[in-house]
């Protein structure tokens, strides 16, 4: 195995060591059309989103409705135009550590409100 | 074993054969979403708790916020666009699709400080004597997103400027890379404020 | 990736410095080993002033209705007392260690980003600055290291800001130093040091670096809140515009609760590194140990509301913080039993650095007895706010993590320094810090439980406390001498000649002692190459029949030190970029409490600071 060469401090390559990323850099790439394609869903959720807040459901009907398309927008993003779909595991796993952590803090604390009000 | 400084294309060589930076991006951003993460439960938890106006429903210009939306979000798609051209190296069309990113950015922001200055003079206040939680809240978690825009507007920029100076490594994308993952976390970011901000109807305090 | 050929050569703003000797080197420095001893000199000098600070709080408390101290005196003093030993003390005593010795226990070069660690330093330094020029600028923080609004949001001395603004510097330098230690060990290892081959102090050191990266946010945004309730009178806190003073305990406890495993940790992987050592025997259980400390990080995120049994949560969310409260006593009572283990059988010598770990891990016992006493609630009510809860928390603290740190002091001191700290005077100060340690914090759980209240600046004479606080005061005053012998015997040790007669002196088992002592900045001559956990025990010692250690001649044992030839070592040069970057932020925290125009031209340095480290090339022309 070759030694850490440090000479190229913080220059953040693209680890072309491991082939698989290799692999995965060349080949399974979206499109510029596809990433377009992902783009138009965007807006269509979006134009869905505002549609829905303005149209008189039921208020937990909406909450959860407008969260979903929250969550999807949130996750085409995340899986596409971060790429995280065809990156490495390893960078997903951290991602939701924190991400996870958010909501669950989220969710505690107003609990710990509610449950006191 | 070759001297790797001669190399045209030297690897990193890392435990993992992942790229430190990007590793380090990751972990940032997973860091972020707790500081963004209590911020909304701030403003959640104070929702509809304003004990003076002005209210939510009295300020809000939907359809506004709405196209600024879609301004942040096409963004997300030029900084996409730029990297599959950083990647096809025709770095002439990544520094456009940059700038045109910035740009978006930029009207987003320009957006943001609009809607701002109509909610001010519409009295919504951010502290101090006639303002409400609604205001504190408000503009401080839009606030820190905005600022986290214009810190990536800076870093597109910069990243222009290296590019046509030739002080980019050989490997542009790559940089092109980590900066569009900072930009799509802010794009993302909004999508919830967005939604957990603006278009949850709140409501209304009696007597309004 | 830059190499010489595919980059055109070409200058930063300014020429990056070269020099790596001489005093102004160590403003430049970007190497971990330096600015490891940077972070380590500098949280002494802040012990030592929180030390007195502590002597301040213990004279004043020396007798009953004392007048040393007025109460907002005392409030400053004790806030600062506890802002300076948790921030600008323990965690930089941390970095210190981890600094210095995470690459050479993992047989890297350096960090993953060693202009981001020089940064992450002068931040540090910058912030503990910031927060002591308190003081001057009109009053020390005073509201507590808890800050609990609508107290610290309507106090009327500046000092709360101060604290505000101080700990989002300091925070942001430690956010910075987590992701760069992390990226480190996941991504540097040297060939064949599998993460099970890791010694624990890294371990322990990942896990740290996590706490701080998914706390540190947490506060900072309640730092904010805070900061903006103060200087433009928002209502994040304020009761009469609906605000809950209660948002900030909860966001402050999630980031404060990790925050003492971010304080304890460290000290754990010294002690699970020392003990080994010092007993001539592995480590017992070190997988268990390596869980129990990913567990310890986990869980620590789930119990913050124990800090907060009397608010008035109700039994619901008190039940289950209790319970949490409960469960994580166990990963810390599985590592107790591995030490001990580890010590069973061995062949034990009582060095400093074993004294230090032995009485670190029974100090720490006693303060995870009385943790586990505040984790049953009802009992917790009778215990909260009194002194009771001060003597646990020093227990652990001091008695745990200082300990440790010492032991750490004085087990690496001859790999840094190249000279033996005195073991004579070593023993001494461990047994006159340990009698002085338990002097003053053991009567002070019979001053809790006697109805001693917390955070008071003085208590009658017909209270009867007055007996134990004597003792207490006392026992202050002789861990003070304790810490003038080391004094000593550190600049005694320092004005001797370096050189070590024994590069080797405990016969130790990781891979920083196969180096020079101290280390070459390259670190290794050629990245060793590992097989097994303790690398270097094993290069040293095979294993007879009967299991006896038998000492193998250099490169005669069936591990051979397997190296690799290396063409050149290329390290990056030093750079001043990450000082310039760093001093930005602090001159903003000033123009947040003076001026506009201070916030942009600490913006404009910063923002240079970051355009200059961004484009300077990567070694010096």
């Amino acid at each position: 195995m070759q030694e850490l060469d440090r000479f190229h401090e913080e220059a953040g390559a693209r680890g072309v060591a491991d082939p698989r990323e290799a692999g995965h850099a060349r080949h399974t790439h979206p499109s510029a059309k596809e990433y377009v394609r992902i783009g138009m869903i965007l807006v269509v959720l979006t134009g869905i989103e505002v549609w829905i807040s303005y149209s008189g459901l039921p208020h937990g009907l909406m909450i959860t409705l407008l969260f979903f398309f929250a969550f999807v927008k949130f996750a085409l993003v995340v899986l596409w135009f971060m790429h995280l779909r065809f990156d490495d595991a390893r960078y997903s796993r951290f991602f939701i550590m924190g991400f996870a952590g958010a909501c669950i803090l989220f969710l505690v604390v107003l609990l710990l409100f509610k449950a006191f009000a | 074993m070759a001297d790797t400084t001669t190399h045209a294309a030297p690897a990193e060589h890392t435990s993992t054969g992942l790229p430190s930076t990007k590793l380090a991006m990751w972990i940032f951003l997973a860091s972020e979403c707790l500081l963004f993460g209590a911020l909304i439960t701030t403003y959640v938890l104070y929702r509809g708790s304003s004990t003076t106006p002005p209210y939510q429903h009295e300020v809000f210009d939907i359809a506004y916020t709405s196209v600024s939306s879609f301004v942040l979000l096409a963004s997300s798609l030029t900084m996409v666009l730029s990297l599959v051209a950083a990647e096809k190296r025709d770095f002439a069309r990544m520094r456009l699709w940059l700038v045109a990113t910035a740009l978006l950015g930029m009207t987003f922001v320009g957006g943001q400080v609009y809607e701002f200055t109509s909610f001010y003079h519409e009295g919504l206040k951010i502290g101090g004597p006639g303002s409400n939680l609604f205001g504190t809240t408000f503009y401080t978690l839009t606030g820190f997103h905005g600022v986290h825009v214009t810190v990536g507007i800076l870093m597109l920029l910069s990243l222009v400027g290296m590019s046509w100076a030739g002080r980019l490594p050989d490997d542009q994308a790559f940089p092109v890379e980590m900066v569009g993952l900072y930009w799509h976390f802010v794009d993302i970011v909004w999508i919830v404020i967005f939604t957990v901000v603006y278009l949850i109807p709140q409501p209304k305090p009696p007597g309004t | 990736m830059a190499t010489a050929a595919s980059v055109p050569a070409h200058r930063g703003i300014i020429r990056r410095p070269t020099a790596t000797t001489g005093w102004l080197s160590w403003f430049t420095t970007i190497d971990h080993k330096k600015i490891g001893i940077l972070y380590g000199v500098s949280a002494f000098a802040f012990f030592l002033v929180g030390g007195a600070e502590a002597l301040l709080i213990r004279a004043q408390l020396a007798k009953p209705d004392n007048t040393l101290l007025n109460a907002d005196q005392y409030n400053q003093i004790f806030t600062m007392h506890g802002l300076t030993m948790i921030f600008l003390f323990v965690m930089p005593m941390s970095a210190a260690f981890f600094n210095y010795f995470i690459p050479l226990m993992i047989g890297a070069r350096d960090v993953a980003f060693p202009r981001l660690n020089a940064f992450s330093y002068w931040l540090f330094l910058f912030g503990g600055l910031f927060l002591y020029s308190s003081w001057f600028l009109g009053g020390a923080p005073n509201g507590g290291w808890f800050g609990y609004p609508p107290n610290s949001t309507t106090d009327p001395s500046i000092g709360m800001t101060f604290y505000a603004i101080g700990l989002i510097l300091t925070g942001i330098a430690s956010s910075a130093g987590a992701i760069n230690l992390a990226v480190t060990v996941i991504n540097m290892r040297a060939p064949g040091m599998t993460f099970f081959r890791m010694p624990v102090f890294v371990w322990m050191g990942l896990v740290v670096q996590f706490l701080l990266a998914f706390s540190l946010p947490i506060v900072t945004v309640a730092l904010f809140e805070m900061l903006f309730d103060r200087r433009w009178q928002t209502n994040f806190f304020e009761p009469a515009a609906g605000g809950k003073p209660l948002l900030w305990q909860n966001l402050f406890w999630l980031f404060a609760h990790p925050e003492v495993y971010i304080l304890i940790l460290p000290a754990f992987g010294i002690i699970s590194e020392i003990l080994p050592v010092f007993s001539r025997k592995p480590l017992f259980g070190y997988q268990f140990v390596v869980f129990s400390g990913i567990a310890i990080g986990f869980i620590g995120f789930g119990v913050w509301a124990h800090h907060m049994f009397a608010v008035g949560l109700g039994p619901v969310a008190n039940t289950a913080f209790g319970i949490t409260t409960a469960i994580i006593a166990v990963p810390t009572g599985i590592k107790i039993f591995n030490w001990m283990g580890t010590m069973y059988g061995g062949d034990l010598h009582f060095d400093t650095p074993m004294l230090m770990a032995v009485g670190a891990v029974s100090m720490f016992v006693i303060g995870g007895l009385s943790g586990v006493t505040h984790a049953v609630v009802p009992s917790d009510y009778q215990q909260t706010d009194t002194y009771y809860v001060v003597a646990h928390f020093h227990y652990v603290l001091f008695g745990g993590a200082v300990f440790g740190l010492f032991g750490g002091i004085y087990y690496w001191w001859p790999k840094v320094f190249a000279r033996m700290l005195n073991e004579f005077w070593g023993k001494v100060q461990f047994w006159i810090m340990l009698i002085g340690f338990n002097l003053t914090f053991g009567p002070m759980h019979i001053l809790g439980l006697g109805g001693m209240i917390r955070r008071e600046y003085t208590y009658p004479a017909s209270l009867g406390l007055t007996f134990w606080n004597q003792v207490a005061t006392v026992g202050a005053f002789l861990i003070a001498l304790s810490v003038l012998i080391f004094i000593v015997n550190a600049i005694v040790t320092q004005l001797r000649k370096p050189g070590l007669e024994n590069e080797d002196p405990w016969d130790a088992r990781t891979l920083e002692w196969t180096t020079s002592s101290p280390p070459p900045v390259y670190n290794f001559e050629e990245i060793p190459v590992v097989h097994a956990l303790d690398e270097f025990w094993h290069r040293k010692y095979a294993e007879d029949k009967e299991g006896r250690l038998i000492r193998v001649p250099a490169g005669a044992s069936d591990d051979a030190p397997d190296t690799h030839r290396e063409h050149a070592i290329h390290l990056p040069s030093p750079s001043f970029w990450p000082l310039v970057a760093a001093l930005g932020l602090p001159v903003i925290g000033y123009g947040v409490l003076y001026s506009w125009w201070l916030v942009g031209a600490g913006a404009l340095l910063a923002i240079v600071g970051f355009i200059g480290w961004a484009m300077e090339p990567p070694v010096a022309d």
